[in-house]
């Protein structure tokens, strides 16, 4: 059964290919369906496979299907093959069921869109992609769906084209992603200069036999970090991830939050052998990368306005922790935060989504307020997805993210303490949002209605200095199209093909921690179903059973204090919210703008210099070897003089040469 | 002293080096016949000499051959010179550059 | 005795020879050409090839300088040409060089080779005594070597041809280039309406 393992990118791909030829020519839901129905097809093969695989002994769990030879070229041989494990299946497996939900849920988003069937021919050109990413049993499919990923995100970024924001935040994302490219294609290099092959197996192999360098594992793991940091948006590439909302809200879904960003992630646990044959520092790098970057993005969530940036700088700051844990060799770990991230945020995004689709448009989390009443799916559904972020048991996110803490723990307790407060800022910044949407009074009536209690909140609002900075972010402006819409907004409830997906979810958040409870070896079947893949390579955890109860203990206090301060700052307004709200939080700490400054300023100045060396040297040693070329030629034409006694000059000449020649090999 | 069959190939290569020398040099394509004849005369030398030198008839044969050869050349020869230099009054081998590049 | 005659001849030739090329007239270059071929006859004699000496004067000397002296005086070379000036820059170094290297050469050879010249024969036909030597190159050509005589016939025979197609002048111009359109426009008219 795992022989099927091809039908898995199959589906999208057949999907994506029907789509481009059906063009504009079926009316609105049949793409819709039709692309669901690939990727349900997918995931049915996903699970196929899954089962086959469940039922192989452990050993026997990881497999290679190669399909045909794809580039042989001497000794750099590629060919388009699967490699079937419990990591890569795991991975189809999240990713076809998420993925699914989402199609599902995009057909009644995405209703009334001019635009409807491209977006589903985008999706599972995306799918695909990602499918291969994962799939691949060498680097170069890896890079090929890792490719295929960013440019798909970049057309689905830009969906909506015609606002110019949207298609610069497109533009942004895939050109920050190439910076991370470049690192994938030299640690390629790298790997292929010294292991001679870029299939994992085959490089396991050698590594197990070989000794290769240190410093040669170091940098390639470095390298690979490069691209790890461009895909899952980590510090300093994290800038497109916010502007990435500008597409619609199940792109943010499934690619942002769910599917794309981790592909950073599995690269780095899929090489996890070379990881372990890097230096200590590099893997210490790693994890500090990871956890500033989770402090760093949960601290501006706190003062976003928009309600999907929230979420946005959310997923960067739930990357952090993923890195943080790959950072600190716990694997299985990362691979279950991912699992579980994916659940609540694509249920936190999809929710999000389905508040916009309620609310006209507005995305504005300052005119939001008591839609609880008035949309009770998507508001029972995003209160499961915020209680499983902020780590509430028996919720996912709680097993999931305490298990990263334990083991940053034994590596620093000073990463556990950056991931901790982190775990309180994201308790706290969730509870924000839920409370600002959800709860309190309705803020989206209008300013005039006059005798209104909510309205002195309103008020407060908008005299919130901080929102001066709003008007910086760049996505707002597309989005928040009907904010200055002075009409009356009929919040309403999504249609099913909308909330089936967020309760799907819901449910899947509720029951995602259990399989990996660390209770006991037992429980903790997703370690085991991972061995194949990671080749013991785990960091084994030398903490005492008290120790990890106390330290879940720590981070249930934390949360609690989070989720506290939450409500009495938002829904009793006990505390004053403008401690929280700093403009430099609101403006990321102002490191966006000073990039932008910066590119336009003295960084242009030196990309003109680099077009300017391109053009004259390298050009120019092209050109001037014709121009050489010319010139010699102009020079030895003056040897066709035409004159008879010339040529009669050079007729002696050369018989006396070869006269003199003939007369120094032979002896007389 | 004795003159032997060196001397009459010393003799044979200076006018050779003569007539060569005369080739290069002058401009008027008779002249320059005439220096083609010379070395041809040289040739000949060459052939008597050394054919005496080993008893053999075969230089005088390639003398003669030489001579019908030369003669033909010659009309050849001149033929073409009437031909490209009938028009012109001053006859120079260089004014004949129209293959130059 | 033969030394003395060849020493006296090897003069004639050489001084001919030198004549030929340092000549300003080419009337008088034909006729130390006359002089060389006069003095290579002689040689020829030396070395009992009469026949050939003879030839040698009837058809070197006798035929071809006439024709040269024919051609003198058809195309009106008798003008002196400039001889101090050389328009190919190198030309006359070189071809010194070239000279002396080509003399250069053979001396070496004959030096360094020891026994003197050597050689195989190549018609394996021993010469006579000097009378007997047309005889004896009769029989030779026209027994062993009477494919080579008819081959030069036939050459003879083209050679006629050939000079006398190339004399004939074409009602038009064969090639008629800027040059030679501009020499005709340069110099006054030419002999050749005059020649028809």
């Amino acid at each position: 059964m795992i022989d099927l393992v091809w039908l898995i990118p199959a589906f999208p791909l057949l999907g994506f290919l029907t789509l481009i030829c059906l063009g504009k020519s079926v009316r609105e839901p049949i793409a819709g369906w039709l692309a669901t129905t690939a990727i349900a097809g997918s995931f049915l093969s996903v699970l196929i496979v899954f089962i086959g695989m469940l039922l192989e002994k452990n050993e026997n769990r990881q497999t290679v299907f190669t399909l045909f030879d794809w580039i042989p070229a001497g000794d750099f041989k590629v060919d388009i093959g699967f490699l079937a494990d419990p990591l890569s299946i795991t991975m189809c497996l999240f990713i076809t069921g998420v993925g699914t939900l989402i199609h599902l849920y995009s057909i009644g988003y995405m209703h009334g869109d001019p635009d409807f069937n491209r977006f589903f021919t985008y999706l599972n050109l995306f799918a695909f992609s990602m499918l291969m990413l994962v799939l691949g049993d060498n680097l170069l499919l890896t890079f090929l769906g890792w490719e295929g990923v960013g440019a798909c995100s970049y057309l689905l970024i830009s969906f909506w084209f015609r606002d110019p924001a949207n298609a610069t935040a497109g533009k942004k994302a895939f050109i920050t992603n190439r910076v991370g490219d470049w690192g994938f294609m030299v640690a390629m290099f790298l790997i292929f200069f010294n292991f001679g092959s870029l299939e994992y197996l085959e490089i396991f192999d050698i590594l197990g036999s070989n000794q290769i360098a240190e410093t040669t594992t170091t940098f390639i793991v470095l390298m690979l970090f490069v691209g790890a940091m461009g895909k899952s948006a980590q510090f300093p590439l994290y800038l497109w991830l916010p502007d990435a909302m500008a597409g619609p809200t199940p792109v943010s879904a499934l690619i942002h939050a769910a599917t794309m960003v981790t592909s950073g992630v599995y690269l780095l646990i899929r090489v996890n052998p070379i990881m372990v044959e890097a230096s200590t520092w590099s893997t210490g790098l790693i994890a500090w990368v990871g956890a500033g970057t989770a402090l760093f993005a949960a601290s501006i969530a706190v003062a976003q306005t928009d309600i999907k940036k929230v979420l946005a700088y959310s997923t960067v700051s739930q990357l952090g922790y993923m890195v943080l844990a790959v950072g600190c060799g716990a694997y299985t770990a990362a691979i279950f935060h991912m699992i579980t991230h994916a659940f609540f945020k694509a249920l936190l995004f999809l929710g999000a989504g389905s508040v916009i689709h309620g609310m006209d448009g507005e995305q504005d989390l300052r005119r939001y307020g008591g839609l609880r009443s008035l949309m009770p799916i998507t508001a029972g559904t995003f209160i499961v997805g915020w209680l499983a972020i902020a780590g509430v048991p028996p919720f996912a996110g709680f097993w999931s993210k305490d298990e990263i803490l334990a083991f940053a723990w034994d590596k620093n307790p000073l990463l556990w303490l950056v991931g901790i407060i982190t775990a309180l800022l994201t308790a706290f910044y969730m509870t924000r949002q839920v409370i600002l949407t959800f709860f309190g009074k309705p803020r989206y009536l209008n300013a005039g209605d006059a005798g209104d209690a909510g309205d002195a909140g309103d008020a407060g609002d908008a005299g919130d200095a901080g929102d001066a900075g709003d008007a910086g972010d760049a996505g707002d402006a597309g989005d928040a199209g009907d904010a200055g819409d002075a009409g009356e907004i009929h919040p309403h409830e999504s249609p099913w093909t909308m909330t089936l997906p967020l309760v799907a979810l819901a449910f899947l958040s509720l029951v995602g921690g259990f399989i990996q409870l660390p209770f006991s070896s037992s429980t903790k079947r997703l370690e085991h179903w991972l061995e194949p893949a990671t080749f013991h390579n785990e960091t084994h955890l030398h903490l005492s059973s008290s120790t990890l109860w106390i330290l879940a203990l720590l981070a249930l206090v934390s949360v609690a204090i989070g989720i506290g301060v939450g409500i009495s700052t938002y829904l009793k307004e006990k505390i004053d919210r403008q401690i929280f709200e700093k403009p430099s939080l609101v403006n990321a700490w102002y490191f966006d703008s000073t990039v932008s400054k910066f590119m336009g300023g003295s960084g242009s100045k030196a990309f003109t210099a680099v077009a300017k060396f391109d053009k004259e040297v390298i050009d120019g040693a092209v050109d001037g070897t014709g121009q050489i070329v010319k010139k010699t030629a102009s020079i030895l034409r003056r040897s066709q003089n035409g004159l008879v006694r010339t040529y009669a000059l050079g007729i002696g000449i050369g018989a006396v040469g070869l006269l003199i020649w003939f007369l120094t090999r032979t002896t007389l | 002293m004795i003159i032997t069959t060196t001397w009459y190939l010393l003799l044979a290569a200076v006018l050779f080096s003569i007539g060569t020398t005369g080739l290069l040099v002058r401009r008027n394509p008779l002249i320059m016949f005439m220096c083609i004849e010379l070395m041809l005369n040289a040739v000949n030398i060459t052939f008597v000499s050394i054919g005496s030198h080993l008893n053999d008839l075969g230089g005088q044969l390639a003398v003669f051959f030489v001579l019908v050869v030369a003669a033909a050349e010659v009309v050849i020869g001149l033929a073409l010179v009437v031909a490209i230099m009938r028009r012109r009054s001053r006859t120079n081998v260089d004014d004949l550059k129209i293959l130059g590049g | 005795m033969e030394t003395v005659v060849f020493l006296i001849s090897a003069a004639v030739i050489l001084s001919g020879a030198l004549g030929v090329i340092f000549s300003k007239n080419p009337v008088h270059s034909a006729l130390f050409m006359v002089q060389t071929l006069f003095g290579v006859a002689v040689l020829f004699v030396l070395l009992e090839a009469t026949f050939l000496a003879a030839i040698q004067v009837i058809v070197y000397a006798g035929a071809i300088v006439i024709l040269f002296v024919f051609v003198i005086t058809l195309l009106g070379v008798d003008r002196a040409e400039d001889l101090k000036v050389e328009p190919i820059s190198g030309q006359r170094p070189l071809a010194v060089v070239l000279g002396a290297s080509i003399f250069g050469i053979i001396l070496t050879v004959l030096i360094v080779a020891v026994g003197g010249p050597t050689g195989e024969q190549a018609a394996n036909i021993p010469i006579g005594d000097a009378t007997d030597n047309t005889k004896i190159l009769g029989e030779a050509l026209f027994s062993t070597q009477v494919f080579s005589v008819e081959l030069t016939a036939l050459l003879l025979t083209v050679a006629v041809v050939g000079a006398v197609v190339l004399s004939t002048r074409p009602t038009k111009p064969l090639i008629s280039t800027l040059e030679e359109l501009q020499n005709d426009a340069v110099e006054d008219e030419p002999e050749e309406k005059g020649g028809e």
